[in-house]
């Protein structure tokens, strides 16, 4: 145990005598959260329309301002040329050009169906996929209020017909901050942990000094675990900042117990440390470490669900990420911050976690080589 | 200084690929002897010397260190040994203090101790002043007089010095044997390779190795007369150029 603790000193003494260190730690949060907190958003604000209009008609004006009056929607252009609108579609000027084709407030009068022809730039499918859904509500609404005028006329009879009516739970604003910010504070801590734990070693390695360590009787276990605690220590104090920070600035709501996301948290950071310690053990180069731990931390935020479900994954995908810590964490902290999500409801993960850091750990011990 | 063996090996065999380091090296060193290691870059010494720390695995042969085996006794002979690399080893970015309390804390003396020898060792160094100086901030010179008190801080029964005097001046290096000396006369063996001749005369015996192989192996009177000259340079030049 002593020679845990002096190992644990000597390590912390290093890492504040570097003067970047500090500044790192403080800063790289606020950056972090202020920065892809608003920028990593899918919310859309405004999406450029241009309309050609060949109807010219009341009904086709009234279809137009009900997408001005939409708060997504800024009509910047109109045309009777279908190229022209095209073109502005293919310059990026536009993201969608609704079409109403001559004839439009004929047919909706008479009863008869009438088409419009939205064309949708799909370069980005989330972005057209959010700008068909927009569009369709817009047009659905449009549809409903003529039915419903029309058929007053006709006949005054009541439209029957199934509402559905919505209640968006834990996240009521759908805010996307919200959502996010928890994803951020993932890797955060994770990228704060796993690197400087996996750049350490190596760094002993090519300073030489590894060697002096290994012709001592220090034990294997010992010294991982010296190189393991000052920065669970470190990504944990990160975590609680962070978070303070998202409480503040954004307001994020801390639905769930704090003990409950601080302990998984602790497990969690044991998993993600100890891959950067596996690493370290095996390289010899910090470049080495630098090119692997990066594809790891790219491959595996791509796949934990932080901008994606991982519901919608494809099958295998989400097999794949059985073996992804971020997956876990991603998936439990937003359960317990936004949910208010118990103990009981991430065993599961916590269990899973527990048992992929006994594993990662041990295989990181049993790696070092006192002797080459 | 006794003819009781500290270190005895027997058929030593390290390859590396096709490469043979060292080729069926047989020798003893005396506990409390100063044991000159000698021999061109390349030789094979620092492989040798990496075998007996512990740090490198022998091919085959017999190897014991301070009464125990290489193979199944590491972590024993770790306890009994020092050892100062070739690289550079200390924390630059520590102060000598803590430097000697994380080095001196792994062996397992207690606080109480590692202050009573810290005082101790600046005292008779006259460095009182570099106690809180960063390592990095000190003349090689210095940090490598402070590289071989911290390796021997813990009183190791040996201590393996690889080239401990590599890149610095001559009085330096005079100082650093004034060193050697002291710890030697503390009853430590100290074995250290070495490729300034010079040095070789410091050394109670010496062996002398050439690709791989001990060509020679006596004090370094008893080499000079075999070899019939006046100095180690010329014994060292007619081993080598001989192969």
């Amino acid at each position: 145990m002593r020679t845990i603790g002096i190992i644990i000193r000597k390590e912390f003494i290093q890492i504040f005598r570097d003067k970047t260190m500090l500044p790192i730690i403080i800063v790289m949060p606020f950056v972090q959260l202020l920065v892809l907190v608003f920028a990593a958003t899918f919310e859309m604000k405004q999406i450029n329309m241009v309309i050609v209009d060949q109807d010219q008609s009341a009904s086709s004006r009234r279809l137009i301002s009900k997408f001005e009056g939409s708060p997504f929607f800024t009509i910047d252009g109109s045309t009777f040329s279908d190229e022209q609108a095209n073109d502005e579609l293919l310059a990026g000027r536009s993201d969608i050009i609704l079409k109403i084709p001559n004839g439009f407030e004929k047919n909706l009068v008479s009863g008869e169906v009438s088409d419009v022809q939205l064309l949708v730039n799909a370069i980005n499918a989330t972005v057209a996929g959010l700008t068909n859904a927009y569009s369709n509500y817009v047009i659905a609404d449009f549809n409903k209020q003529m039915i419903s005028e029309n058929v007053n006329i006709i006949q005054p009879v009541k439209l029957k017909s199934v509402d559905v009516t919505y209640s968006y739970w834990y996240n009521p604003e759908l805010n996307y901050k919200i959502y996010m910010l928890p994803g951020i504070l993932v890797i955060l801590i994770t990228i704060i942990g796993a690197f400087l734990a996996a750049l350490n070693i190596v760094r002993e390695k090519e300073m030489g000094t590894i060697e002096q360590i290994n012709v001592t009787p220090v034990q294997k276990f010992q010294f991982i675990t010296g190189k393991l605690v000052p920065f669970w220590i470190i990504a944990m104090f990160e975590l609680g900042f962070g978070l303070t920070l998202g409480k503040i600035i954004f307001d994020i709501p801390i639905v769930g117990n704090l003990g409950v996301l601080f302990g998984f948290a602790g497990v969690y950071l044991l998993v993600a440390l100890g891959l950067g310690l596996l690493v370290s053990t095996m390289a010899s180069t910090q470049q080495q470490v630098m090119f692997i731990i990066f594809f790891f931390l790219l491959t595996f935020i791509m796949m934990s669900g932080i901008f994606t479900p991982v519901e919608s994954m494809p099958d295998w995908a989400q097999k794949v990420n059985i073996i992804n810590p971020f997956a876990y964490f991603m998936r439990v902290i937003r359960m317990v911050l936004l949910k208010g999500s118990g103990f009981r409801d991430i065993s599961r993960e916590f269990f899973s976690l527990l048992i992929y850091a006994a594993i990662i750990l041990s295989l990181a011990v049993w790696r070092y080589r006192k002797t080459a | 200084m006794t003819n009781k063996p500290i270190i005895k090996v027997e058929n030593l065999v390290k390859k590396f690929g096709n490469f043979v380091a060292n080729d069926h090296l047989n020798f003893e060193v005396y506990e409390g002897e100063i044991f000159g290691f000698l021999g061109a870059n390349g030789a094979g010494k620092t492989t040798a010397i990496r075998i007996l720390c512990g740090l490198s695995t022998p091919t085959s042969g017999n190897l014991n260190v301070a009464g125990f085996d290489i193979y199944k006794q590491t972590e024993l002979i770790k306890r009994n040994i020092g050892y100062m690399s070739q690289k550079f080893s200390l924390y630059e970015n520590l102060t000598l203090k803590e430097n000697i309390r994380f080095y001196a804390g792994i062996y397992g003396l207690s606080s109480k101790e590692i202050n009573k020898r810290m005082d101790n060792l600046l005292e008779t160094l006259k460095i009182g002043d570099l106690r809180d100086k960063l390592i990095g901030s000190l003349p090689l010179g210095w940090k490598q007089k402070l590289a071989f008190s911290v390796a021997i801080f813990h009183r190791p029964r040996i201590v393996f010095l690889d080239e401990p005097t590599g890149g610095v001046d001559p009085i330096t290096r005079r100082q650093f044997w004034d060193l050697i000396y002291q710890a030697a006369n503390d009853g430590i063996t100290i074995f250290v390779t070495t490729h300034y001749m010079d040095e070789a005369e410091y050394c109670d015996r010496v062996s002398i190795m050439v690709d791989g192989r001990i060509e020679a192996l006596d004090t370094p009177a008893g080499l000079k007369k075999t070899y019939k000259v006046s100095n180690m340079d010329e014994v060292f030049l007619k081993l080598a150029r001989a192969s």
